[in-house]
């Protein structure tokens, strides 16, 4: 504690420009240090030399935040160096700090010091610790020039950055074919994700002659809304966005990636990655203000994405199968925030999400350490009494991400809501409904790990314990963040102030510039939106209520497998058979035509350079005969040769012939 | 040939029709040829080869003289010069060979083949 107050203290010294480059500098040198030291560098150095990183570059950030505030929230552009100058084209290597990457460089820093910390006790005795926790800084590197970067082209190689260090852990034990699988899958849902960013960004560079944040957004107030390049750019951006943020289509990864160690889903998964795409929609607020309609299919798939997920987390018996697709659900949710511009309601969400769902995630982890890397929710039960600390701060998290009041996920979830119910009702009506399965998955997940009998193996009661100080302190952090976290940003008709709204305003000036009538304030009254805060503070307790009694009165437990379900229920339980579809519809049909090119190269290519060499070779055989080591032949050969090329000289008529070929 | 009549060397060759020597010049070329096809021994190839060379000089001699043209002289000193450097290595790879094999039979060196 006293190191962090002394570091503070000299962080405050510095400029901020120093300070932009030292964040993600240091969690690079821990990355560089324990990765090219892997094995070499001792097991019980490797732990602080991981956490110093995200601690110090947490506590850079909180220096820069202060400074910020303190300057009058005046953003503010490092430039490090001119790093691509080619004709027309631009791109300095640069850092922007303005409120947005602030947020979003709290929660990096933030929770991935913490979730650094839980790695040490949780990951102690991986025989790959150190090469785990050099990937965790790695990623935490990419993530902050993801959000630190003042143009799209640093985002993107963020962006593609932490997609390299999601595919390292996911497939981190890599011994596992299937785990090896899953980051494929991964890596290859959001190529095609990048894919659209990618292109989006070549637009960007086309109609506005940059990739600079600032300057894309001060051309783009030129254009009118409704502009089809704008319409494009912000289609083709949020195309990437579905990528990384798991919406439909591309959301199948994610539930897939839960193969990595828990830490990482907490992080990447859960609290930081998956997150980027809102933040870039935030980030590019003003093309998609200019682009109604790209907002609209945004909610539309947002509702959907929201909806399955849930949907499928009512069903699922992998305790962290249902906090994947949760976590697909709230994104979908963040995602629905912003289709109706309540862009500060979505960063709102990604902040509240972060705390809770990373220490539902935490708190998972704290059970399948505990459990001996028992998975399956059918086979817990009653672990409240073995896990004290884990239980209490499992119960905040699930509090908090169904939305019961006063817990953080309340009134992130309800400032998007009451957006949403302004734009269009029956948006609103599923929505609720979503928050409510998700209450009732929370609780049931809840519900069946921790209550009732114990229903595991007598091997697995008997190594039953509370997790070490380094997992469990972590867990407490979050779980008073995802106490208070709902504060930062209390509505009025709560009698708060909306604080992060206000710290956000300036971000979206550029969009109110363009689309005033985006940006009116709530036309609702007080009592109507408490009407709708205790509407889905209502459905939740329900949604709770309904759990309780199926799975602690009843005490009802997941049937096995091998039980036949309703067709309804099995179709639910098998995750709508979409990865059955996309094997169906696109990965066989794309297995089968790489087969066949492979064919052509195994058979004709292969075929052709074959018979050549093949030639080569038997005539070659044949011919090397020749040289049989008798001097006298080789004489005789030569005199042979010799009288042939004199009597081809000298006694056939060239011309002749040559003007008989009509030469 | 009159002792007051100082006569030069072209004109001594010149007194002997060009067609002797070519005939002479071919029969020791081919005795080379043929020597060097027949022959088992080292020595005795080596010595046809020089024949055969020692033909083309003398041909190269006679047009030289009769044309009145000192560029085939001049080769002819190169060969020589050539044939004698020639002559030394050939020499001593057959000294080699005999060290190695108690032999100069051409026959006993058929190791080197494919």
């Amino acid at each position: 504690m006293p190191i962090c107050v002394s570091t503070y203290a000299v962080f405050d010294c510095m400029t901020p420009e120093l300070l932009c480059i030292l964040i993600p500098l240091l969690p690079l040198l821990g990355f560089i240090i324990n990765g090219l030291g892997f094995r070499k560098v001792p097991a019980s150095l490797v732990g602080p030399l991981a956490v110093a990183g995200p601690v110090l570059s947490f506590l850079a950030v909180l220096s820069l935040f202060s400074n910020f505030r303190a300057g009058g929230n005046q953003p503010l552009k490092a430039t490090l160096f001119d790093w691509i100058s080619v004709a027309d084209l631009h791109i300095n290597f640069a850092f922007q700090i303005d409120q947005l990457s602030l947020i979003m460089l709290l929660i990096v820093t933030g929770i991935g010091s913490l979730i650094h910390l839980y790695s040490i006790g949780y990951m102690k005795h991986d025989e790959g610790y150190g090469k785990f926790m050099a990937f965790l800084n790695l990623f935490l590197f990419f993530m902050l020039l993801l959000v630190m970067g003042s143009n799209f082209v640093i985002m993107f190689i963020g962006w593609e950055g932490v997609g390299l260090c999601s595919y390292l852990l996911i497939g981190f034990w890599n011994t596992n074919t299937s785990y090896n699988n899953a980051a494929r899958k991964a890596f290859v849902m959001n190529r095609i994700g990048d894919l659209g960013f990618l292109l989006g960004i070549f637009l960007i560079f086309t109609t506005f002659g940059s990739v600079e944040y600032t300057e894309v957004f001060s051309a783009a107030t030129g254009f009118a809304v409704g502009d089809k390049t704008v319409l494009a750019i912000a289609l083709l951006l949020f195309v990437g966005a579905m990528g990384k943020s798991a919406q439909i289509p591309l959301f199948t990864w994610l539930p897939d990636a839960m193969a990595g160690p828990t830490p990482v889903s907490a992080l990447i998964h859960a609290a930081t990655m998956v997150t980027a795409g809102i933040y870039m929609v935030v980030r590019s607020n003003v093309l998609y203000t200019l682009a109604p309609q790209a907002l609209e299919i945004m909610g539309g798939i947002a509702i959907a994405t929201a909806l399955l997920g849930a949907t499928i987390g009512l069903m699922q018996n992998d305790i962290k199968k249902v906090l994947a697709y949760s976590t697909v659900s709230q994104l979908g949710y963040m995602f629905l925030g912003l289709s109706v511009a309540a862009y500060t309601g979505g960063m709102f969400h990604v902040l509240t999400h972060a705390f809770f769902k990373a220490l539902l995630f935490l708190g998972a982890g704290s059970v399948i350490h505990a459990m001996s890397n028992e998975q399956d929710i059918r086979n817990m039960g009653g672990l409240r009494k073995y896990l004290p600390i884990t239980f209490w701060t499992f119960l905040i998290g699930t509090i908090a991400i169904a939305g019961i009041p006063p817990f953080a996920g309340f009134f992130s979830k309800d400032e998007i809501l009451a957006h949403v119910w302004e734009h269009n009702k029956l948006l609103w009506g599923l929505g609720i409904l979503g928050s409510a399965m998700t209450s009732f998955y929370m609780f049931r997940l809840l519900f069946l790990t921790f209550f009732g009998e114990f229903r595991g193996t007598p091997e697995q009661k008997h190594h039953l314990h509370e997790s070490p100080l380094s997992m469990t302190i972590p867990l407490m952090v979050l779980a008073v963040l995802s106490v208070v976290g709902g504060f930062l940003n209390v509505p009025h008709a709560l009698g708060g102030h909306s604080m992060l709204a206000e710290f956000m305003a300036p971000l979206y000036e550029g969009s109110q510039q363009v689309n005033p009538s985006a940006f009116e304030g709530p036309t609702m009254g007080s009592s109507e939106e408490l009407m709708l805060m205790a509407i889905s503070a209502g459905v939740a307790l329900l949604a709770a209520g309904v759990a309780y009694g199926m799975y602690v009165r009843s005490a009802t437990v997941p049937a096995a497998d091998s039980v036949p379900r309703s067709i309804p229920a099995q179709v639910v339980y098998n995750k709508f058979y979409i990865d059955e579809f996309y094997e169906r519809l696109i990965v066989r049909p794309v297995r089968a035509l790489g087969d066949g090119f492979y064919s052509f190269g195994e058979f004709v290519i292969d075929g052709v350079v074959g018979a050549v060499s093949w030639l080569v070779k038997t005539i070659a055989g044949q011919l090397r005969l020749v040289q049989n080591g008798s001097i006298g032949s080789y004489m005789f050969a030569m005199v042979l040769s010799i009288a042939l090329i004199i009597a081809l000289r000298f006694f056939v008529n060239w011309t002749t012939i040559l003007a008989y070929l009509n030469f | 040939m009159q002792p007051t009549q100082q006569v030069s060397i072209p004109d001594v060759i010149q007194q002997i029709p060009l067609n002797y020597y070519l005939i002479f010049s071919t029969a020791l070329f081919v005795i080379g040829i043929i020597g060097v096809l027949t022959r088992r021994n080292a020595i005795i190839i080596f010595m046809s080869i020089e024949l055969m060379l020692n033909a083309v000089n003398m041909l190269l001699v006679a047009f030289s003289s009769y044309k009145s043209d000192s560029t085939g002289q001049v080769f002819v000193f190169f060969i020589m010069a050539v044939a004698a450097a020639e002559v030394s290595v050939g020499l001593a790879i057959i000294v080699m060979i005999y060290r190695n094999t108690r032999s100069i039979d051409i026959g006993a060196l058929n190791k080197l083949k494919w």
